[in-house]
């Protein structure tokens, strides 16, 4: 809009047009039109034609003009422009009449001299000259525009130059001519100073007042907002200070003038945001200072929208607000953009971080699967020489050492049992973790692996502690589980028990449970079960063993002694079992010092104990209740603790079993029919399944016999063993029947008392020696004296019970194993009969029954597994056609001659076990698949011999 | 005195044993063995090994004859021989050996001749290293069988007894 100016003044222009924009827009605008006014005229005029989307409130406005301070300058400013302006014209015409009067003067002086110079000639030329002096007079005060051109023109200081003879008639004519020409060149001088004269006339008219100026300057600023408005998305308005509109320039106009004029945005509008706006603006007109703002409109007008809003309030001339200017400009798209932006930001870094922490987890996971992996492979190679050192450091103990020696031997194996205790429990857990360990199915009688882990229990125990014991008559007689891991996690939770139990009591409790059954019942289930074992205690010792002795055993030429007791009870609840399973729930508790609450949930953690100061007073890994969980949850059932610190904590593991199938209870029917006279009585002590063990009972009962009862810091497994052993030693002399369960330990404690092999060639001297040490002083019992006596008692009596008890055959071809095998089981107190591959198996079964065949699985001739797969199959049908077929020849004869009970007794499942080179579970599942029983692993040990026959030779 | 000696021999077997579990010649299944050896069988140990080391011999003289014939490798014999030394290497504790004897029947599945051939020589090696210790272990523990014996009898038998 200044441009146009620009050519006469451009010097003025910044000063008009800083007054009529906002800063902020001076640059933009100058920049955008400088170039061409022409154009930008042009379409500026079609702009006014086109568009009228202003509403203006032309009262207010005046009146805003009037009173506003931005007004009130903006007109000063105007009025001070035109008045500069003008001033500057009167300076120039000043300018100019100063000029032309100068020059005036010069031409008087000059047309002096012409007069003084022609006195004479007055006559006869004066009539030229004297029009041009009247016109001189006229014209002086006209002739204003221009006087500098002229002075150029006017060539007054010229000399004639007149080649005639001065005042010849020549001269003066030439002299005439001459003043013609100048008098016309000043007459056409003097037309067109006329004309200029016009011109400026006209200029003078034409100039415009002040208020005609000032409306075409607005309407130059006008025509540039609307053109430079034309299209934008922008809202512009004038509000007071009630908030009503004022003014508004929309573009795109929804409602009309009078919809909006004198309104406030709440009365327009409603929906979200139209509140924050008004209230925004409000804030602006209270503090005086612009402010920026988006706000989210939600309006049924134009539905969602986000505009930025710039709010400046507008002050009086006294400096109040009394309204304010609002631009809107709407960003909806800018907004929905940016918000997506944000998202897709936040999205990528959620990714992003989920990423690294899934990397993070994959790592970790393979650490921990490497330092697992490790840390079994470590346990292993660190078993291996440990068990060197332990069974060197047994062997020493067996050599003639002096009290302080064996001292410090008794802290070395038991520091070495320690250790590998907790190397086991390492590679069990590993074992579990990996899913490695398998499973074993057997079929196993609950009550006598309570009484079992009692009786070890009692056997170690150090403490002046009740153990008790109760099974529930509903309690199947015999199930199926995997036996060796149950009894490990009552060893264990019982171990636990007596280690943080002072006084009192420990028990097992178990009772079938429905499925999943609640905690609830536990507590009056507990009560009756506490009274009935009160009222049991006088003969507690009584129901502890339900076996018979070894004399009846003898007497009796049969092999299935216990087996008979105990199945004759599966009458009752055996008949009724089908193959079904039942939830069978094993309290253990006791009366010790309980678990505070905020140690429950690192219960079960790896290595981690109640605190430090328990794991410092009891000892421990930390690592047993862990193993115990996963056992159980690995069998399928669950382990819960319940705990009142100070008084007692019960673990509780519930587990599923199967039951022994029809078929079998039938069997031992049968059988149990010839053994019901020897046990009398029995029934009801099973049933009940009371087990006591109190320390005061347990030391009188001892203490006819030997006072070493209750021997210190022997592990386990001697301590139960010795404990039948050492009852058993009298027995044969005196002939009473024992009140321990002596023949079914009798297995155990050869085993027991095997495992500390030695030398034994002062045997005889040190059982005499012996005795009368433990008399005198109890706690200086060491496991070896013990376990010495105890096999030395047991050479003579026990084994050979079990000799003639068990017949054992070994199937295997390699000379060394055979010997070796051999004389493991000599040392565990059992004769063998051997044959050297699978043929020579099937016929050695068929000539006599045996109580367990170990087999191996790779030999000449016929392998192992097609050797059990033979006697499988004469299990089942009665007839060896499939052996016969497989091309062994058969004894025909001896078959026949069994008679009627031993082909009963034959046709009972043998347990068959295999030997194997590989420890691979393929060659286990084979095993499994082909009708053996379990498996050890070559080379076999004598630990591992004894669990073996432990497990089936009960 | 000689309760020294004997003290001493028993120091020196254990040292040797230590020695070759350390190498890993041995390992705790020899301790089982020792284990089963009590008075009815004072010489369990030595039998046994004795048995195996004749019992191995000639099945390494099999092995090598049968590897030794270029064409006709039987490696399927090999095989059951190998397994059969395994077998009675595992239940004494020669705990080389039977490595040795793994690493052979892998090659010897594989029909991998020269290893066969490597591997023989390593289980002869093994074999005859075994051997020698062995023997002097029992040479030692039969020494000290002696000296113990001779601990409570008359004092004239104690001149004789180092010869012995």
């Amino acid at each position: 809009m200044g441009c146009e100016m620009e050519s006469d003044q451009p010097e003025d222009l910044d000063v008009v047009l800083t007054s009529m924009w906002p800063e902020d827009m001076n640059e933009a605008g100058r920049q955008f039109n400088v170039e061409r006014p022409g154009v930008d005229q042009d379409m500026l005029e079609e702009v006014t034609i086109n568009k009228e989307p202003k509403i203006v409130d032309f009262q207010r406005l005046m009146e805003l003009t009037n009173y506003s301070d931005k007004g009130n300058g903006q007109l000063v400013k105007l009025v001070k422009n035109w008045e500069f302006k003008q001033a500057n014209v009167v300076r120039l015409l000043r300018e100019e009449l100063d000029q032309l009067s100068k020059q005036q003067q010069e031409v008087e002086l000059k047309k002096l001299e012409i007069l003084e110079e022609h006195r004479f000639e007055k006559d006869g030329y004066g009539g030229d000259k004297r029009p041009i002096s009247i016109l001189d007079e006229n014209l002086r005060y006209l002739y204003q525009d221009a006087p500098k051109r002229r002075k150029d023109v006017v060539s007054q200081g010229k000399i004639v130059a007149i080649d005639a003879e001065y005042d010849s008639v020549v001269y003066w004519k030439q002299r005439a001519m001459h003043l013609e020409k100048l008098l016309e060149a000043s007459l056409q001088r003097e037309q067109v100073l006329v004309e200029k004269l016009q011109e400026s006339i006209e200029n003078l008219e034409r100039q415009s007042t002040p208020v005609e100026e000032l409306s075409q300057v607005l309407k130059r600023a006008d025509n540039f907002l609307h053109f430079v408005l034309q299209n934008a998305p922008v809202v512009i308005g004038h509000q007071d200070k009630d908030m009503r509109y004022r003014f508004i320039f929309n573009h795109f106009p929804s409602l009309g003038e009078q919809d909006i004029i004198g309104k406030t945005d709440v009365e327009i509008f409603t929906g979200a945001g139209v509140k924050e706006s008004q209230d925004f603006k409000r804030e602006v007109l209270e503090r005086g200072l612009p402010a920026k703002r988006e706000i989210t409109f939600e309006t049924e007008l134009f539905g969602s929208k986000t505009f930025l809003i710039y709010v400046e309030p507008v002050f009086s001339k006294a400096g109040e607000t009394i309204g304010v200017n609002y631009m809107g400009m709407e960003v909806t798209d800018q907004v929905r953009k940016r918000e997506k932006m944000a998202k897709l930001r936040e999205e990528f870094a959620v990714q992003k971080a989920k990423e690294t922490e899934l990397n993070k987890t994959i790592h970790i996971t393979e650490e921990t699967m490497r330092a697992k992996q490790m840390l079994a492979t470590m346990s292993h190679e660190i078993r291996s020489p440990l068990s060197g050192v332990v069974s060197m450091t047994e062997i020493l103990a067996t050599t003639n050492l002096d009290k302080e020696q064996r001292q410090l031997l008794k802290v070395m194996l038991s520091s070495g049992d320690l250790v590998l205790q907790l190397i086991n429990d390492i590679l069990d857990l590993s074992k579990v973790e990996s899913g490695v360990m398998k499973l074993e199915a057997t079929k196993f009688r609950p009550r006598e692996v309570v009484k079992h882990v009692l009786q070890t229990a009692a056997a170690s125990l150090q403490k002046l502690l009740t153990l008790e014991g109760h099974v529930a008559e509903d309690v199947p007689i015999e199930v199926i589980g995997d036996v060796l891991r149950i009894r490990q996690i009552l060893t264990n939770l019982i171990s636990n028990a007596i280690k943080f139990t002072h006084q009192g009591k420990v028990g097992i409790n178990l009772y079938v449970v429905p499925e999943l059954s609640d905690m609830n019942e536990q507590g009056s289930e507990k009560k009756s079960q506490v009274q009935s074992t009160d009222s049991a205690n006088t003969n507690g010792n009584g129901h502890a063993n339900n076996s018979t002795c070894p004399e009846e055993s003898e007497l009796k030429n049969r092999s299935c002694d216990q087996n008979g007791d105990q199945m004759d009870q599966d009458k009752e609840s055996g008949t009724k079992a089908e193959e079904r399973v039942v939830w069978i729930r094993c309290d253990v508790y006791d009366t010790g010092i309980g678990i505070p609450e905020h140690a429950m949930s690192n219960l079960f953690k790896k290595y981690m104990q109640v605190g430090a100061d328990t794991a410092r007073k009891y000892g421990g890994t930390g690592l047993g209740l862990a193993i115990c969980k996963q056992l159980v949850e690995l069998m399928g059932g669950y382990l819960t603790v319940s705990s009142v610190e100070h008084h007692g904590s019960t673990f509780t593991f519930v587990l599923p079993y199967k039951v022994s199938s029809a078929s079998d209870t039938d069997e031992t029917d049968e059988l149990s029919d010839t053994d019901h006279q020897d046990v009398l009585g029995d029934d009801d002590d099973l049933n009940s399944g009371m087990f006591l063990f109190q320390p005061r009972t347990l030391g009188t009962l001892f203490s006819s016999q030997l006072n070493g009862r209750i021997p210190k810091l022997l592990p386990n497994s001697y301590g139960n063993n010795c404990n039948g052993l050492l009852e058993d030693c009298p027995l044969p002399f005196s002939n009473i029947a024992s009140n321990e369960g002596v023949s079914e330990e009798g297995s155990d404690s050869t085993a027991g008392a095997m495992e500390t092999t030695s030398s034994m060639l002062e045997i005889q001297h040190a059982g005499s020696d012996n005795l009368k040490e433990q008399e005198q002083d109890r706690s200086h019992f060491i496991a070896q004296e013990i376990a010495s006596e105890c096999s030395s008692t047991n050479r003579t009596t026990v084994e050979k019970d079990e000799t003639k008890q068990h017949k054992i055959l070994l199937v295997e071809d390699n000379k060394i194993n055979i010997m070796v095998a051999k004389s493991m089981m000599k040392q565990l107190g059992y004769a063998i009969d051997v044959v050297s591959n699978g043929a020579e198996a099937v016929r050695a079964v068929q000539r006599s029954a045996y109580h367990l065949i170990l087999m191996d699985v790779y030999m000449p001739v016929m392998d192992g597994l097609q050797a059990t797969r033979l006697i499988r199959s004469f299990e089942e049908t009665g007839s060896w056609e499939e052996a016969v077929k497989a091309g062994i020849e058969m004894e025909a004869a001896s078959h026949q001659s069994c008679s009627t009970s031993q082909v009963e007794e034959t046709r009972k499942r043998v347990p068959i076990i295999a030997m194997t080179a590989n420890t691979v579970s393929e060659s286990a599942d084979e095993c499994y698949a082909n009708g053996m029983d379990s498996f050890v692993s070559k080379p076999i040990t004598l630990q591992t011999l004894r669990q073996c026959l432990q497990s089936y030779l009960v | 005195m000689l309760g020294l000696s004997v003290e001493q021999l028993r120091a020196d077997m254990n040292r040797l044993l230590a020695i070759l579990f350390h190498q890993g010649v041995l390992d705790e299944q020899f301790l089982q063995l020792q284990q089963l050896q009590d008075e009815s069988s004072p010489n369990f140990v030595s039998e046994v090994v004795t048995i195996y080391f004749h019992e191995s011999e000639k099945l390494l003289r099999n092995l090598r004859a049968l590897l030794v014939d270029k064409e006709l490798s039987d490696y399927k014999k090999m095989g059951i021989h190998l397994n059969q030394l395994m077998g009675s290497s595992s239940s004494i504790g020669a705990q080389r050996l039977r490595n040795v004897c793994a690493a052979f029947r892998a090659a010897s599945e594989l029909n991998n001749r020269p290893g066969c051939l490597r591997a023989l020589e390593l289980l002869e090696y093994e074999y005859c290293y075994l051997k020698n210790k062995l023997h002097e272990f029992f040479q030692i523990e039969q020494q000290r069988m002696l000296a113990a014996a001779v601990r409570y009898p008359a004092p004239q038998q104690h001149r004789n007894n180092p010869q012995g």
